[in-house]
């Protein structure tokens, strides 16, 4: 049943879809080594469709679209508008840093960076297993082969082929368990599914089963423990500005395959996942946290501290249903979102500062790297430190009041275990702020080992600034984006 | 925009400004600006100790206004007798602070003077914060600007100083966090700190509650065994950095005690009063003989700020109000002494390089002027009648000799160790012959120097010789405070 509606929900996506295209073929002709037409049509179609789905998600409606196989909701649209926004700020970050590396000789990166992008669209407004799955792996072939993009680096060569491996499983975990569960309720669509187990009527232990290969593959994508091997791998030999494309927006896209598979999908089974849900996030809480200590290489300190605040953002999503009521889940799910939000925000801004002291013949990858920078550019070392304290969850920064959210969520519960789990997550983000002070220390107080002054275009002059001073000042107004997740995340489970 | 909000407001745009527009070449104009912003800041601050109005006990100049909708957190603002003179005090520090370290201070002076500025409007937020959340932001957020003085302009062992004051605070106040929003669900989604004074629970709850704010308050006043981040924090932190320190960091933690522990916790805090006296004594009794034993001249005056604070918290513990209003007063003196002391150290650092008490001796022959001041405050440090040492630990002796005849005999013990280990330093670096050819060549306190520790002697003497507008003003507060401890909130 595809109606006029229906297109209409799909016109964001349809119009990354050819000007995707478009750019691709147009590039040919571009012979810059900057490649500054493909630059500008790329940031212009990325603004229009962010502008657009902007638009949508602020019409608050939920419409369901393709005979009910894509969804239009305010949450898929923020998030798909931010994703939108964090691609564009990668490629603002990455190009200089791309261009002295070989990698602009084509266009390859800003083709492929739209078709990740839409394979996160897809899978944040696909309402069916297959549609789902049909974006996770358009973004995915995407990424192994952005990461291979400095074809003649055997460290980024490397680390594609641990992706492809490892996330090619995961990809089979997931189709395993979506297979499973349409064994068991005969559909694919998630409104059906969800009728069918609410029913009661399928053998519970078939619905489980599947549920774990879900639940795995999904802790795939996001990087948690125990399937978080991949993440320091990827993020170390990865080129930086392909680390941020793979770091940043499609964390994203896997919250909302996790909320609309979990929570849309297999809400009657919530007491399963989140068992499975806090296992995750204990041990990503502690491996994460604890290896991150022992890293010298930021990148790879960056990986494990990821894990970690996966880790975090899982406990808002398990504290949904207590004793079997929902009464949680609004306040618990838009804590989630928030956090997720706020975290790609400051990952832009961590990643942008590698980046930007990246020269040609330096990658400016590990700790110490950093040395000195406040007195070498006052206004990065400052970008920086407010990303650091907001990662470490300090006031008045924006990663505070994320974790605010998600105890206040785990809380509320008023469930002696979830209580437990609060006070365990704080001492772990006491861990989480040795390393992330460790960054500052390194910036403010050692002396600076470069001198090299740092040359930055005035695009990336302006972004950075305008990140790093949203990290600070959503710190000190939180309360617009907070309501933001909250009317996207009432509409969706209204 | 109220008065409080000004006074929060005012040294954190002149600190912004500073850190944006500052420029290292600009070192003179950028002290004059920072000078200009104390005094600004200390300015907007009189109006709210003339505007005061005594004999209530309830909140003035309140502001409030809606800041985050999600959570119900107001941005909630007001000040009572307890709250009062630490907000004039953490100005007034700003300034001299400012003033002591203009030529201490060479490199990125405008990063170092911004920091002050903007820590000294976040300490004042904490003291005049109504919503238990934007307390808690502004507790917080203090650490930032703290851990970059210590870590950027500190001594030789700065970053260990750095990361220890960092970590060992955020531990206590991570625990206080999840206190905060357990309350939050209690009240019913309410932050309002005044709500939940009038809130009842139970025995347990009460009891975790009390010693989860013990954990963050504890470590920041600080009580014996969890002040060990104290003497090396001081010892590698500069000058001023100290002097805000002892002089305002550690009144947040006792504050914390009158605004958090005792009103929302009111039972737990009796059944535990026994510890917290237990510890405070010991603070007094034995962080004092190790003062004693100290060769360095910051550590000997950093253990006596753990003693002099054993006097604020056992002050408290002992619930009457001579007890409460004069540990208040010892806050509010130590305030001044504690940085006069820092300051006076910092004076001879900057000339000797030297922190060592056995590298000293004799200064008196060569800086007269300065040691005539450093002797009246190694006198208020010990608490001598006419300064503004004796008259909050007086009030607090005597409150413990109320209450239990030994308790007060412990804590009067401590006012001989005082005298012991003040009077021994200031002989050992002030007085005899001097000590070696460093002493000799050593050039008397300058006119600025001289502001300075004069400021801060009018201050310590007038406190001293006159206490009623200090003791006025929180007569009200406190007999309200003792009032609503005395009631249970069991449920």
């Amino acid at each position: 049943m595809i109606d006029n509606l229906s297109w209409v929900t799909a016109y964001p996506e349809l119009l990354l879809l050819a000007m995707a295209c478009v750019i691709t073929l147009l590039d040919l002709s571009v012979k810059t080594p900057q490649r500054g037409a493909t630059y500008v049509l790329t940031l212009l179609t990325l603004g229009a469709v962010a502008w657009l789905h902007a638009v949508y998600a602020l019409g608050g409606e939920s419409i369901m679209g393709f005979g009910g196989m894509i969804v239009s909701d305010p949450m898929g649209h923020w998030l798909k508008c931010f994703a939108a926004l964090a691609v564009m700020v990668t490629l603002v970050y990455g190009r200089s840093y791309g261009a002295q590396r070989d990698m602009l000789r084509g266009g390859e990166w800003f083709s492929l960076s739209l078709f990740a992008l839409l394979g996160m669209f897809v899978m944040i407004s696909g309402h069916n297993f297959l549609v789902i799955y049909l974006g996770l792996e358009l973004l995915t072939l995407s990424s192994y082969a952005l990461v291979a993009l400095k074809r003649d680096d055997g460290t980024a060569t490397e680390a594609a082929m641990k992706y492809f491996v490892l996330g090619a499983l995961a990809s089979g975990f997931l189709l395993y368990g979506l297979s499973m569960l349409y064994g068991a309720t005969g559909s694919l669509d998630i409104a059906e599914v969800v009728k069918a187990v609410a029913a009661g009527t399928e053998r519970h232990q078939v619905l489980v089963f599947g549920l774990v290969f879900i639940v795995a593959g999904l802790a795939f994508k996001l990087g948690v423990v125990p399937f978080h091997m991949w993440v320091p791998d990827v993020y170390h030999g990865a080129p930086t500005s392909i680390t941020l494309m793979i770091g940043g927006a499609p964390k994203l896209a896997a919250f909302a395959i996790v909320i609309r598979l979990l929570v849309e999908g297999l809400l009657p089974l919530a007491v399963d996942w989140q068992q499975m849900l806090a296992v995750l996030s204990v041990v990503s809480l502690l491996v994460g946290n604890l290896a991150a200590i022992a890293q010298t290489n930021l990148k790879r300190m960056l990986a494990f501290s990821t894990i970690a605040q996966m880790g975090f953002m899982l406990l808002g999503l398990l504290a949904g249903v207590v004793d079997g009521q929902g009464g949680n889940m609004a306040n618990a799910y838009s804590a989630s979102m928030f956090y997720i939000i706020t975290y790609v925000l400051t990952t832009l801004g961590t990643f942008g500062v590698i980046l930007l002291l990246a020269r040609k013949g330096f990658e400016s990858e590990e700790i110490t790297d950093l040395a000195g920078l406040n007195a070498r550019s006052p206004l990065y070392a400052g970008v920086m430190a407010i990303c650091m304290f907001s990662l470490a969850g300090v006031p008045p920064l924006v990663g505070f009041y994320a974790k605010l959210s998600v105890l206040q969520a785990l809380i509320a519960s008023s469930h002696a275990g979830y209580i437990g789990l609060a006070v365990f997550a704080v001492m772990m983000s006491l861990i989480g702020a040795f390393y992330y002070l460790r960054v500052v220390k390194v910036m403010y107080f050692d002396a600076p080992a470069q001198t090299a002054a740092i040359e930055a275009g005035a695009d990336v002059r302006a972004v950075l600034s305008v990140n790093g001073a949203l990290v600070l000042v959503l710190g000190i107004v939180p309360g617009g984006l907070m309501a933001l997740c909250g009317q996207a995340i009432a509409v969706l489970l209204r | 925009m109220g008065l409080l909000s000004l006074a929060i407001w005012t040294p954190i745009v002149f600190g912004g400004v500073l850190l944006a527009l500052g420029r290292d070449e600009q070192a003179g104009m950028v002290r004059w600006i920072a000078l200009v912003g104390a005094l600004a800041g200390l300015a907007v601050t009189l109006p709210i100790y003339g505007g005061f109005e005594l004999g209530t006990s309830a909140m003035q100049f309140v502001e409030k206004s809606p800041w985050i909708e999600r959570f119900h957190i107001h941005y909630h603002l007001g000040v009572d007798g307890i709250s009062l003179w630490l907000v004039p005090l953490t100005a007034f520090i700003t300034v001299i602070v400012v003033l002591a370290s203009w030529e201490a201070i060479t490199e990125r002076v405008h990063q170092y003077m911004g920091a002050f500025l903007i820590l000294s409007g976040l300490m004042i937020g904490v003291f005049a914060s109504l919503d238990a959340m934007l307390f808690y932001v502004f507790f917080e957020a203090t650490l930032i600007p703290m851990y970059l003085i210590i870590g950027i302009w500190g001594g030789p062992n700065k970053i260990y100083a750095a990361f220890k004051f960092f970590l060992y605070t955020l531990l206590g106040s991570l625990l206080m966090l999840v206190a905060l929003i357990y309350l939050y669900n209690q009240a019913g989604g309410s932050f309002d700190l005044l709500t939940w004074h009038k809130l009842p629970l139970g025995a347990t709850a009460q009891t975790l509650l009390f010693f989860a704010f013990f954990a963050a308050f504890a470590v920041k006043v600080p009580m014996w065994p969890v002040h060990t981040w104290l003497p090396d924090v001081h010892v590698e932190a500069p000058t001023g950095g100290s002097a805000v320190l002892a002089a305002i960091m550690l009144k947040l933690g006792a504050y914390g005690f009158l605004r958090f522990s005792m009103p929302i916790a009111p039972d737990a805090s009796h059944e535990w009063a026994w510890l917290m006296i237990a510890l405070s004594l010991i603070a007094v009794v034995y962080v004092g003989l190790v003062a004693m034993v100290q060769q360095d001249m910051k550590k000997l005056v950093a253990y006596s700020s753990v003693a002099h604070m054993g006097f604020v918290t056992l002050g408290f513990f002992i619930f009457n109000d001579l007890g409460m209003a004069g540990a208040i007063v010892q806050m509010i003196a130590h305030g001044f002494v504690s940085a006069a002391m820092f300051l006076g150290i910092g004076v001879l650092y900057d000339r000797m390089h030297s922190r060592q008490i056995a590298d000293y001796g004799g200064v008196v022959n060569t800086m007269p002027k300065f040691a005539a001041f450093a002797l009246l405050f190694v006198m208020a440090n010990c608490g001598l009648p006419g300064t503004a040492g004796f008259v909050g630990e007086w009030m607090v002796i005597l409150a413990a000799v109320k209450a239990n005849f030994w308790i007060g005999l412990a804590a009067a013990s401590a006012l001989i160790f005082g005298a012991a280990y003040s009077l021994w330093m200031f002989k050992r670096v002030y007085l005899g012959a001097p000590g070696n050819d460093h002493v000799k060549a050593l050039l008397d306190i300058n006119a600025r120097e001289f502001l300075v520790m004069a400021l801060l002697a009018v201050a310590v003497l007038y406190m001293g010789v006159h206490p009623k507008p200090f003791t006025d003003v929180m007569d009200g507060s406190v007999a309200e405070l003792l009032r609503h401890v005395a009631i249970s909130k069991l449920k």
